[in-house]
């Protein structure tokens, strides 16, 4: 692959060696698809059309059974996500503690509903059905951070450290 | 048969030098870091650093105290180890003042204390006899808080891997008797013997054969094993180890849920640990048996952790869940037999082997053996993890460990089992802890989760949390479940926003019977458990919510009338500019008064109010 001097495309080439690299370690593995799917993701930071098919046609399956397995998991996502995942916790110890206000307080300091994704891309507004950490209980996932005793009006404080 | 024992001898001789130094142990489990533990730690080393003091630093994963996270340990030589709660990083300077210079503990931090061969201190609780321990057996978490789970020669300094080098040494049928005879129970929930299961997939025929960990723990309320990982991690590989050989196979799999990132990231360490040190790979100790183990990140989806359904998604598909039989021990993993145990089950086998049956068999009641570890959360003083002998009543769990309800409120129910088990009321307080007498109460051991709810919490809100829980996870493949819940689901909605009818009872209870007749797997059969138990125990909350229009809990909206005191009312009018639906009226310095037809019951002038003027019932 020869080396571009634009910027912008280089960020591209260097995203589908990575791409390419991936679909050669999994390509004769057993069971690949999800791995590839999680590898792509991390990537791409989400999955787009154009991946999914070449996924398909690389590991040498149907598109509906590659778009099945990323419809099934609540881990893959279809459209462009932002820079940081919030994940608010609604599992039972959250719930009884008030895991919702947490919710609701992080809705309104960021003007956007659970599923939805900031204009700017910052943040993606998520809820999860528990995180394992109900000794904290209410307790949200930012990235791969967990914070937890959490009280409504402190969570706007935590979200801002958060680029 | 190569043995360990140079190893050990030489791990063990570091482990002593390690503990004969002034130590300061931070606790970075998962807990531990998300309520800051991180954050003391770096504080720790720049105090170290800026007071020039001869200490090491070291970190261990959770001790089971979640409600005193952070936590800190100090050790000095010749001296009680004292363990630290609530250790903020504002509380370093002192808390290395005081003890590491002056040898003093700060006694009013202190959690607990472990005196070892040392003279405990006067006036801090000894772990053993602290409230929180005093009831619990350490046997599965004996290492968590202790040592350093990164570190697989603390591993085999203290005990770890003579389970396997014991295992080694016997015939394989002699290793699953051994198991078979400590009544060892699946800990996932299930409660099937593991010895016997071991047996039909030794039995099985086939050229290939895989041992499995189901580490995919997704009920809500439940983090045993995500500790045991995080704490323990070689405990794990040590026990599927054991089962490899036993069964025959030689490769292991161990699904993990994404959403557990530590635990993925220490399991992958203790593997190219014990992979470097010759534990695991090729010719195991010289025996000729090979062992691989291999990660797979799950994708997020709670069906997986129904045993069919994770082997579909290791071998890449959806994880929807298959007609059994076969079982897996005959067609697992690629049709091959399939060992497929969760991760605390796997963690009691080193022990077991390493203690022999009966040391396990003394801890327990008649048909349910050792210990299980539970995870206590909700409206309880000590949230945590514990570790209890079977047989232990609720009471003990709730009010002795966990130290009984927060704020002096009432105990009103406990969960356990998650969205497939039960909720147990007062009456069943005296309940002894197994998986017989769960069942017949109407809930189940699960995984280990006891979710405590005091009078606050309203119990069809509750039902109805599960059911939009198991709605939400259902995997849609066969029709009483999908279908079946989310007519259930819709009923609880209706009673909590006040439009239920008498019917509805009869309704439920017949979708319930259906359901759990005919769904094809565990969360289908069991997903109508809350509802069932609830209406069961709390039959006249669910009256109140149908006849009465009412929500004694004071939770479901739909059925809250907001009202004004007049006597606490000054008039200050913050919640007449809070309220969005204008449904708050009053002159200036007058009691004001709330229009419930036009209330919409957001609880915004309940929050503004600053008189504690305003009341909801």
């Amino acid at each position: 692959m020869s080396a571009c001097a634009c910027g912008v495309e280089k960020v591209v080439l260097s995203h589908e060696e990575a791409f390419m690299k991936l679909l050669d370690k999994y390509r004769y593995y057993k069971g690949g698809l999800i791995p590839v799917l999680q590898g792509a993701q991390d990537i791409y930071g989400y999955l787009p059309k154009d991946v999914l098919q070449t996924i398909a046609k690389e590991l040498n399956m149907p598109f509906s059974k590659v778009y099945g397995v990323v419809t099934f998991y609540a881990q893959f996502h279809l459209k462009p996500r932002g820079n940081n995942i919030i994940r608010i916790c609604l599992g039972t110890a959250c719930h009884v503690r008030g895991g919702a206000k947490i919710l609701q307080a992080v809705q309104e300091h960021l003007g956007i509903k659970h599923g939805e994704t900031t204009e700017d891309l910052r943040f993606t507004l998520e809820t999860v059905a528990c995180i394992g950490a109900c000794g904290l209980s209410p307790c949200m996932m930012i990235n791969d951070d967990t914070h937890g005793r959490l009280n409504p009006k402190a969570v706007g404080a935590i979200l801002d450290t958060y680029e | 048969m190569n043995n360990l024992n140079d190893l050990r001898t030489k791990c063990q001789e570091e482990y002593k030098q390690k503990l004969s130094r002034p130590r300061i142990v931070v606790g970075l489990g998962t807990c531990g870091i998300a309520s800051g533990g991180a954050k003391v730690m770096e504080a720790i080393k720049e105090e170290v650093a800026a007071r020039g003091l001869d200490i090491d630093i070291d970190f261990t994963s959770c001790i089971g105290m979640c409600y005193r996270e952070p936590m800190v340990e100090v050790s000095l030589p010749g001296a009680a180890s004292v363990v630290y709660g609530d250790i903020f990083p504002d509380k370093v300077a002192q808390l290395l003042e005081s003890h590491v210079e002056n040898k003093t503990p700060v006694y009013e931090w202190a959690a607990i204390q472990i005196p070892g061969e040392a003279t405990p201190y006067e006036g801090i609780d000894i772990m053993e006899k602290a409230p929180y321990y005093e009831k619990q057996v350490r046997s599965v978490t004996s290492r968590l808080g202790r040592t350093n789970p990164e570190s697989i020669g603390e591993y085999i300094a203290t005990g770890g891997y003579e389970g396997l080098e014991k295992a080694l040494g016997m015939e394989r049928q002699a290793v699953i008797d051994e198991v078979k005879k400590s009544g060892l129970r699946g800990r996932g929930g299930g409660g099937f013997s593991t010895g016997m299961k071991w047996q039909f997939v030794y039995n099985a025929q086939g050229d290939k054969k895989y041992a499995v960990c189901n580490a995919d723990e997704g009920d809500p309320g439940a983090f045993m094993d995500r500790s045991v990982l995080e704490g323990d991690p070689h405990a794990i590989l040590e026990g599927m180890m054991i089962a490899g050989y036993a069964i025959g196979a030689d490769e292991g799999c161990i699904y993990c849920r994404a959403e557990y990132p530590l635990a993925i990231r220490r399991l992958n360490l203790a593997i190219a640990k014990a992979e470097e040190l010759g534990i695991l790979g090729e010719n195991i100790l010289d025996t000729g048996f090979n062992f691989h183990i291999r990660i797979k990140a799950g994708a997020g989806a709670f069906v997986c952790g129904e045993e069919t359904a994770l082997l579909n998604s290791i071998e890449g598909q959806r994880g929807m869940p298959r007609v059994r039989p076969p079982f897996p021990a005959n067609s697992g993993l690629w049709a091959k037999p399939t060992c497929l145990n969760n991760v605390e089950s796997y963690a009691n086998v080193p022990f077991i082997l390493r203690n022999g049956s009966d040391w396990y068999t003394s801890m327990g009641t008649d048909k349910s053996k050792g210990s299980k570890v539970f995870c206590l959360t909700g409206k309880v003083n000590n949230t945590g993890l514990c570790e209890v002998p079977m047989g232990i009543t609720l009471r003990e769990v709730i009010f002795n460990i966990a130290g009984g309800i927060q704020d002096g409120g009432t105990f009103k129910a406990v969960q356990s089992g998650g969205p497939s088990g039960g909720c147990l009321p007062t009456s069943q307080l005296d309940l002894k802890i197994d998986y017989e007498s769960l069942t017949a109460a109407g809930s189940m051991m699960g995984s280990g989760g006891l979710v405590v709810m005091d009078e606050t919490t309203c119990m069809v809100d509750v039902a109805k949390f599960f059911l939009n829980f198991t709605q939400n996870e259902s995997c849609g493949k066969c029709t009483p479940c999908r279908e079946g819940t989310k007519r259930m689901l819709e009923i609880l909605h209706r009673i909590c926003d006040g439009q239920g009818v008498i019917e509805d009872l009869d309704t439920l209870d017949r979708l319930s019977t259906v359901i759990t007749k005919s769904a094809l797997c565990g969360l289908g059969q069991t997903c109508a458990n809350p509802i069932i138990s609830t209406m069961r125990y709390f039959r006249d909350e669910y009256m109140a919510h149908i006849v009465d229009k009412r929500c004694p809990a004071g939770v479901c909206a739909a059925l809250l009338v907001y009202t004004v005191d007049a006597e606490k009312c000054t008039g200050c009018g913050a919640c007449l500019r809070a309220c969005p639906a204008s449904a708050i009226t009053g002159e200036k310095k007058q009691p004001h008064s709330i229009d419930p037809a036009a209330c919409i019951k957001c609880g915004a002038c309940i929050t503004k109010c600053k008189f504690d003027a305003i009341y909801k019932a």
